[in-house]
């Protein structure tokens, strides 16, 4: 066969001397790098992702991954990615796939934003000894609230408030559908999100029937390919999602290959077994804004006027679209940036289409508030939160909570290897084969992941008692304890931003 | 956006009182139980508002203007001319105090909005909060500091005697007092930027640092408040004037939104209790006052103090006859009432609440 010239990114390597033949690197990799040869451990390291389970389950220490030092002539215009995927299209004449949110080295705003602190003029909070709260409620709110005294003289709402999603702190598992990821993937998120008092999201892959215990934390999702969905469904968790768009591939529908339709995931995606899963780019009821508004009642109308929650990629025009979808009847706006994650998709879309959510984020919120709407509508970014100071940051910028998918996976053993499409995930996240998808135990991950949540939210606490406030409403919006460091002053305009040193 | 700005930073000294039979007290009263606080001020900045103070003119409401230069002033007099009847028009009286060289023009009126120039069903209040917001953050050189009736408010850069020596606070009887000593830490002062802070029959003295100030401005400028002051007291005037008078709140309910429960305390009331609470939070969250503050305003039926949610600066109140006191200090109190009958420091986040009877 015709040799690749693309040549390997990773080489793995054993050491001969350390290494006793156990077979577990055979065992673990799930791309089949290790076949034994007999009286030692092959290796083809072209299919190696370097995703680490075989070091990691070597007892010997005997294996080293390492970037492969014989690349392209060094060119700082002509990357290796560049040369490798035209290597790669010349002889395939297809598109490059890829997985995870693009790795590409544009300016990160996040890094470039810093938090306040107190000092003599008011004082900070110490979050061990005084309360500090992170309880945020997502949906609509009214402009004001009605209030009656009773004979008794107690206080009465005179109008009851629109439903809201309680959040113990304010971040939400992103939408990831079984099929994309495992359902021992989704009960880790599931479990997590039950014992953090969050919600995870389906994605657009239905709800398996074990899930059903965690509906009360969960938001099921509508999107172009209707996955899984009946009105059974769409009354299943909390709230309901129409996904129009996703940061990583705005614009792109997706396709979820028969290979990882086995019958679990066939039964919940309502579809045959081994037929792709094809999402269309648009949903095909939805070619306009009114025509979004005429799903939305529906769904209104099924559910008994659950929350619907609409997400938007990160686009040019972000601000004015959020604006009519808010118009449109959504009581959460979900804004996924274009560092936001993905099972699969084309890498020249995750690599050049979409905005950073800092600016998606600042923008719709600033509309919102100019038009004076922001009420009617919470909004939640995702795409690229990374830590508890982005998750900060993202809600000083506007932010009523932010989504996570990314850093949820890598508390199950996710390295953003980015080969999620193959189906090979060897931690047993993106990938139904049942030899791999059984190493995820949901109960042991479950907890890692709510240690992750519990972590951050420690860190939410000390930033907000630096802040000298003791609720996480008073950060929201609060643009003022922001500072930018070396951001020009168009983008300081764009974020709402004074420049440190102001 | 609007995000560009200087917030002004400063402590405190605060004092109050109300007398609820509306027994006319002499400001030399206030002005006493002020200027016993000196470590709360530096001189840079010190106002008096009182209520009661006009009962010749309660019917209009008393615009007073300070204006940087002559210029302005007609500008000024030409646009409230097209809009409002004047009733009177003169110098806030006051008197030459050597401490104080400079100071703007002072001038007061008595104004009603003309009829015909309201919108369809739009109320006066309404239309008088244009007209401030226009002058104050359209007319450079021209700030209107106090716009309620039979109330005013007096203030300026200097020490807190001086101040009510140049104003002449001890000539003025009024039922309700409030007063202010600051203590600034970045501005060099300037005659607006001293307290009260006032909107129609709002008064607001203010001892501390909104933490939240970032998003409360940003929520208020959403229903059209411009906030020119750039200090936190400015954000608590229109906050009360947002939830009281414009989506209707009675006072009590309008503090547990701006210095809300939290949520353990909530969580625990009855099913109803809890509802109006947790629907308060939702809805003004934005509104919720964070970060060490005592506040007393006053109204034109009653005067209230409040704390911040974990009292991060003081408040003591005591009650001797019809009278109710509140200060930052214990001290400030007994200087003009030796002998209360009462003396309490109020909770975090409890108001007091005195109506007039």
């Amino acid at each position: 066969m015709f040799k690749s010239l693309a040549p390997p990114e990773y080489l793995a390597t054993i050491d001969r001397e350390k290494c006793i033949r156990c077979k577990r690197c055979i065992q673990n990799c799930g791309w089949g790098v290790y076949a034994w040869g007999g009286d030692k451990v092959l290796i083809d390291t072209f299919k190696c992702v370097k995703c680490l389970r075989c070091y990691h389950y070597c007892p010997e220490e005997a294996i080293e991954i390492k970037d492969n030092p014989t690349k392209f002539k060094q060119n700082a215009y002509w990357s290796f990615n560049n040369i490798r995927n035209i290597k790669k299209q010349a002889e395939t004449g297809g598109i490059p796939l890829t997985g995870m949110g693009s790795d590409m080295p544009y300016p990160i705003l996040f890094d470039n934003l810093l938090i306040d602190a107190c000092q003599v003029t008011n004082p900070s909070i110490d979050p061990l000894r005084e309360p500090m709260e992170l309880r945020t409620y997502l949906g609509k709110k009214p402009s004001n609230v009605k209030v009656e005294k009773t004979k008794d003289g107690k206080l009465k709402l005179s109008e009851p408030m629109p439903p809201q999603i309680k959040l113990d702190l304010p971040i939400i598992f992103s939408p990831m559908s079984y099929g994309s990821i495992s359902l021992n993937a989704q009960k880790v998120l599931a479990q997590a999100a039950k014992a953090s008092g969050i919600v995870m999201n389906t994605g657009e892959g239905g709800l398996h029937e074990d899930l059903f215990p965690y509906r009360s934390n969960i938001i099921v999702q509508v999107a172009s390919g209707r996955f899984g969905v009946n009105p059974e469904y769409l009354n299943a968790g909390v709230a309901v999602e129409i996904k129009i768009g996703q940061g990583a591939k705005p614009g792109i529908g997706g396709h979820l290959p028969g290979e990882k339709i086995p019958l679990e995931v066939a039964r919940t995606r309502m579809i045959p077994v081994g037929t792709d899963a094809i999402s269309p780019a648009p949903q095909h009821d939805i070619y306009s804004i009114e025509d979004l508004r005429q799903l939305i009642y529906a769904i209104k109308e099924t559910t008994n006027y659950k929350p619907v929650s609409v997400k938007i990629a990160a686009v040019h025009n972000v601000a004015a679209i959020a604006s009519g979808v808010v118009r449109a009847g959504a009581d959460i706006v979900y804004i996924d940036g274009f560092r936001g994650g993905t099972g699969a998709a084309p890498s020249i879309i995750r690599d050049h289409l979409g905005i950073p959510i800092e600016h998606a984020l600042a923008a719709v919120d600033d509309r919102l508030r100019q038009e004076g709407i922001r009420n009617e509508a919470s909004i939640i970014a995702a795409g690229g939160i990374r830590s508890s100071a982005d998750v900060a940051k993202a809600i000083a910028l506007g932010a009523d909570a932010v989504g996570i998918g990314t850093a949820a996976l890598i508390t199950m053993g996710c390295t953003t290897c980015g080969k999620c499409y193959t189906g090979n995930c060897s931690w047993g996240i993106t990938t139904q084969r049942p030899e791999l998808t059984a190493r995820l135990d949901p109960e042991v991950y479950a907890e890692r992941l709510t240690n992750l949540i519990r972590a951050w939210s420690h860190e939410l606490k000390e930033i907000l008692g630096a802040l000298g406030i003791n609720s996480i409403e008073s950060l929201r919006g609060n643009r003022e304890r922001l500072r930018g460091v070396g951001l020009d002053s168009f983008t300081l305009d764009i974020l709402g931003v004074k420049p440190a040193g102001r | 956006m609007n995000h560009n700005f200087q917030k002004d930073i400063s402590g405190c000294g605060l004092t109050g009182l109300i007398s609820r039979k509306r027994h006319r007290i002499s400001g030399s009263d206030i002005v006493k139980s002020l200027c016993l606080m000196t470590d709360r001020g530096n001189g840079l900045g010190a106002g008096y508002a009182a209520y009661g103070i006009y009962p010749d003119f309660k019917d209009f409401y008393a615009f007073h203007i300070m204006y940087d230069e002559p210029a302005v002033r007609r500008t000024v007099e030409e646009y409230l001319k097209s809009s409002y009847h004047i009733e009177k028009i003169e110098e806030i009286p006051t008197k030459a105090v050597k401490a104080i060289p400079i100071s703007p023009m002072l001038i007061r009126y008595f104004v009603s909005p003309l009829k015909e120039k309201l919108a369809g069903d739009q109320q006066e209040t309404d239309f008088v909060v244009n007209t401030v917001m226009k002058v104050n953050s359209e007319i450079d050189g021209a700030y209107i500091f106090s716009s309620g009736k039979n109330m005013g408010a007096f203030k300026g850069v200097g020490n807190p005697s001086e101040i009510a020596e140049f104003f002449k606070i001890d000539e003025y009887e009024g039922y309700i007092w409030t007063a202010h000593t600051r203590f600034p830490t970045n501005t060099p002062g300037w005659w607006g930027g001293a307290h009260p802070f006032t909107l129609l029959d709002w008064s607001i003295v203010h001892n501390g640092e909104i933490s939240s100030y970032g998003i409360n401005k940003r929520y208020l400028e959403m229903y059209g408040y411009k906030l020119t002051l750039l200090t936190d007291t400015e954000v608590a005037a229109y906050l009360l004037d947002l939830l009281i008078r414009r989506h209707g709140l009675s006072i009590p309910v309008a503090c547990l939104a701006l210095a809300a429960p939290f949520w353990k305390n909530i969580d625990q009331r009855d099913p109803e209790e809890k509802e109006v609470l947790t629907a308060l939070r939702q809805t003004y969250g934005s509104a919720l006052l964070n970060g060490p503050f005592s506040i007393l305003f006053g109204h034109s039926n009653g005067l209230v103090g409040i704390n911040d949610r974990i009292k991060l600066r003081p408040l003591v109140a005591a009650i001797k006859d019809d009278v109710t006191y509140m200060a930052s200090e214990e001290s400030a109190i007994r200087a003009i009432c030796p002998q209360p009958e009462k003396v309490w420091a109020p909770r975090a986040g409890e108001p007091v609440i005195v109506n007039l009877d």
